[in-house]
């Protein structure tokens, strides 16, 4: 058997702190399957009150960029100042986030 | 006034997490696998936690100035209180999974009936453990049926701990004479009324571990009232080695 056989497959965490806010990625766990990663999650991830959330993905479920895709993907905004909303005034009475 | 019945009590509640978190902080570094080495590490602090609430207490009951690291320390295996199957020592994963299960779905049955108790103290500390130890058994619930129905060699582990521990389940049950005052005015819980949910729970998830329960004519017992195996000895040399040699040392 190979290491990869041997060993469980990687899952990827995300937490969220509080209610309203995203999920973000912390870290990845090793497990057999969805609530092993789970359980696994929480004791390496959320031990310190980080979250009151959880999601784990199966790393092998995310499509990710690659290095050669940071040219066409990313290159064209870096001109694109107008895409940005600070030329917009807020109006009074519009709660600043 | 002390009150001696209340003081034992909460030995016996204590020095089983004691005991238990002791055995299982064993694993701190040791884990099959990084993410369960927090795991077992994280559930050994909780007891060790839940046991720091309630000898903190016993010691006040008792009124004899020990706090809960004198009763920790500096008490000789023949003055704990702990059920036998806590000081077992903690074997190979499969040993401590089982009895990790075996000892939560008690410990969540104790907690439930101990959050209604009429001693506020008792109340509160039962409220914040339930929820450790719910977590213990969901935790230790998975690993019992994934290594039951896991591999042949991961089933031949886990039934030989099934085999090894479940004479010793039995003393978790056995209601102390002492206690029945306490129990009368809601102080405390029957701990024998725990064994008909204990047993349908923890069934149902040997069963579908592919795992059974040995046929037991005798079930071991002793540290209740101190007869203890040779293992808590040595446990506890390890444990008090410490603090018996710097007596009153703080860092």
């Amino acid at each position: 058997m190979s290491a990869d056989e041997r060993s469980w497959p990687l899952w990827e965490v995300f937490t969220q702190a509080k209610d309203g806010a995203p999920h973000e990625h912390a870290g990845s766990v090793h497990a057999t399957d969805a609530e092993h990663a789970l359980q696994n999650a929480r004791d390496v991830y959320a031990r310190r009150n980080e979250g009151i959330s959880l999601w784990v993905v199966p790393s092998t479920a995310i499509t990710a960029s690659t290095p050669e895709d940071m040219g066409p993907f990313f290159d064209p905004a870096n001109d694109k100042a107008y895409r940005h909303p600070q030329f917009y005034t807020v109006p009074r009475g519009v709660k600043v986030f | 006034m002390p009150n001696r019945a209340l003081f034992s009590a909460l030995l016996r509640l204590g020095d089983d997490r004691l005991v238990l978190g002791h055995r299982t902080s064993e694993w701190c570094g040791h884990g099959p696998v990084l993410e369960e080495d927090i795991a077992l590490t994280n559930m050994a602090l909780d007891l060790v936690g839940q046991a720091t609430l309630l000898l903190q207490y016993a010691g006040e009951v008792e009124g004899a100035g020990r706090d809960q690291d004198a009763l920790a320390y500096f008490r000789d295996a023949l003055e704990y209180r702990n059920a036998l199957l806590c000081e077992l020592p903690k074997g190979d994963f499969g040993v401590t999974i089982v009895r990790q299960f075996l000892y939560g779905v008690y410990s969540v049955l104790q907690w439930e009936a101990l959050s209604a108790s009429t001693d506020t103290t008792v109340a509160g500390i039962a409220a914040k453990a339930l929820k450790e130890s719910k977590y213990h058994v969901r935790h230790a619930g998975e690993w019992v049926i994934r290594l039951g129905d896991g591999t042949d060699e991961s089933h031949r582990r886990a039934q030989a701990a099934v085999d090894l521990l479940w004479p010793y389940s039995g003393e978790l049950f056995m209601q102390p004479a002492d206690e029945a005052a306490l129990v009368a005015s809601g102080v405390t819980a029957d701990v024998s009324v725990f064994e008909a949910p204990w047993t349908a729970q923890v069934q149902a998830v040997l069963t579908r571990a592919t795992l059974a329960a040995p046929d037991v004519a005798w079930m071991q017992r002793g540290g209740r009232s101190g007869a203890h195996t040779e293992h808590l000895g040595h446990m506890l040399a390890e444990m008090q080695i410490v603090a018996r040699s710097h007596p009153g040392a703080k860092w």
